[in-house]
């Protein structure tokens, strides 16, 4: 399997906090990535790296290389930049939705994308609300402002939004952070099924989920990448001691 | 130290407290065997519930840990070892009882010559001394003593393919003694299993402490080149 996003030698700066050094990995293509560590330790900075939101932050430095289908997106024109975060999708730990109907929440990327073939729009937000799981709960309601989901409907919602532009990339920071179990049940095994298309990370503090969920576990600490390996190994026979200590409860 | 360490500290004092008493059942059965004594030879039988109850509280304690606290890594380890010595002990515990329930089958002591011509006392002595020796790797963590097992359990064998022939040699020596040449040659076939036993448990304890070793010394190289 070929590498999907590689980075190589990356480091990143907050003004003068050093928050990413030296991460050098390569994140194989259809397959799901779990990033793992404690609070602080670089996860979501790291995540941020594939479709340049750290850019927004000020004061942000990265040197090295993130490759993407083997392309330095630090390198590319400012005007591909809209293209790269159309073909990286992200899903937020809090769910953001817009202060649309659920319809159009789904609806803004297609039509941000200049998208005006009505009947396309129909069978593509139908069609990711219930890749999201969410579609029995909401087709009677698609008009209906998306603020009066639950926490965990709202999360779905944000899924299916992010899919219906189809992105080539999946970036989860804590998606089911805020969900009962059967929304992050039926969030996982939309992750297991959409692993077939897409590439997926995840960043997730829960170690059973990083269990169930993802082909490749990378354990953070201190803004470093301490293991990377196949989960199986990571949560059966990790070989660095601090690995096992996180995982197993035992850190710190 | 964290609740699930308390929880595998408490499920390694009850697998060596099993030990202990399997261990304690072997011995007593080769006691009740060499002087005779019927009411050991009881005792063992009876016994064999409490080495049955022991099994079913570590299948229990194992069943709670994976449930509440879906172990990992090391401490997934142990709980499978434990659930698999445990299992592997019990069956040790059968053997015990089942050769004191040959004793009892008997209707007079046994020949002293017949219990040193078939070997049945040297086939106890390394047996137990296999029980006690796992039993001391698994507490000590000593891999080095676990791997020590395998060439023990192959005198075992030796002993027992060679049972026919000696218990058959008895008999002609011991007209008299038929009876308890059969039970000897039933209690050496059962005993061999011990051997066997013993090699799964030297194979856990090896799966279970490998790993973490590995990573220990890594861990102390580490510092060492610091
Ligand atoms: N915008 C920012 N400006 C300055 N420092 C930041 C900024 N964002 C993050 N940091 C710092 O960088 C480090 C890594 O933060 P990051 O958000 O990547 O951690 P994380 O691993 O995702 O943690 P959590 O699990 O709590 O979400 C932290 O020490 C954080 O304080
Ligand atoms: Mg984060």
């Amino acid at each position: 399997m070929s590498n999907k996003i590689e980075t190589i030698d990356v480091n990143l700066h907050y003004g003068d906090f050093h928050a990413l050094k030296d991460i050098s990995l390569g994140i194989p293509e259809n397959s799901v990535t779990a990033l793992i560590g404690p609070s602080g330790c670089g996860k979501s900075t790291y995540l941020r790296l594939f479709n340049r939101m750290n850019d927004l932050i000020p004061e942000t430095r990265i040197t090295g290389k993130v490759l993407l289908d083997g392309e330095n997106i630090y390198k590319i024109k400012a005007n591909k930049i809209d293209a790269l975060r159309r073909n990286v999708g992200m899903v937020f730990q809090k769910p953001n939705p817009f202060p649309k109907s659920i319809f159009e929440n789904v609806a803004y990327g297609l039509r941000v994308n200049g998208i005006t073939d009505k009947s396309f729009i129909e069978g593509q937000v139908e069609k990711t609300l219930h890749q999201a799981a969410l579609w029995d709960e909401v087709k009677d309601k698609l008009k209906k402002s998306a603020f009066e989901l639950s926490g965990g409907q709202q999360q779905r919602l944000c899924i299916a939004r992010a899919l219906a532009i189809e992105p080539s990339i999946i970036l989860m920071d804590e998606p089911a952070s805020a969900l009962d179990p059967i929304s992050t049940g039926k969030i996982e095994d939309l992750i297991f099924e959409l692993k077939a298309q897409y590439t997926i990370v995840i960043v997730t503090h829960n170690m059973q989920q990083a269990g169930r969920v993802s082909d490749y576990t990378g354990f953070f600490y201190l803004g470093s990448l301490i293991e990377f390996g196949k989960t199986r190994k990571i949560f059966t026979n990790p070989s660095k001691q601090e690995t096992e200590n996180y995982i197993s409860g035992r850190f710190g | 130290m964290t609740h699930l360490d308390s929880e595998l500290t408490m499920l390694k004092a009850d697998i060596i407290d099993m030990w202990r008493l399997v261990l304690n059942q072997m011995e007593k059965g080769r006691d009740a065997l060499t002087n005779f004594d019927r009411d050991l030879a009881e005792e063992v039988v009876e016994n064999e519930k409490r080495v049955n109850s022991y099994e079913l509280k570590i299948d229990k304690d194992c069943e709670n840990i994976f449930a509440l606290f879906q172990p990992v890594a090391t401490d997934l380890r142990l709980v499978l070892a434990a659930l698999k010595i445990g299992n592997n002990l019990e069956r040790i515990g059968d053997i015990a009882a089942s050769v004191a329930d040959f004793v009892l089958d008997a209707d007079t002591d046994f020949n002293k010559d017949i219990l040193e011509h078939t070997k049945i006392l040297e086939m106890y002595a390394v047996a137990n001394e296999m029980m006690a020796d796992t039993l001391e790797a698994f507490d000590q963590e000593d891999t080095r003593l676990a791997r020590t097992i395998f060439k023990r359990d192959k005198i075992l064998d030796k002993i027992d393919e060679a049972a026919l022939d000696r218990v058959e040699e008895s008999i002609k020596n011991y007209p008299d003694q038929v009876r308890n040449c059969l039970l000897v040659l039933s209690m050496i076939r059962k005993l061999e299993r011990v051997g066997d036993q013993s090699k799964n448990i030297a194979e856990e304890i090896i799966f279970y402490f490998e790993a973490k070793v590995l990573k220990h010394k890594k861990k102390k190289k580490k510092e060492g080149d610091e």
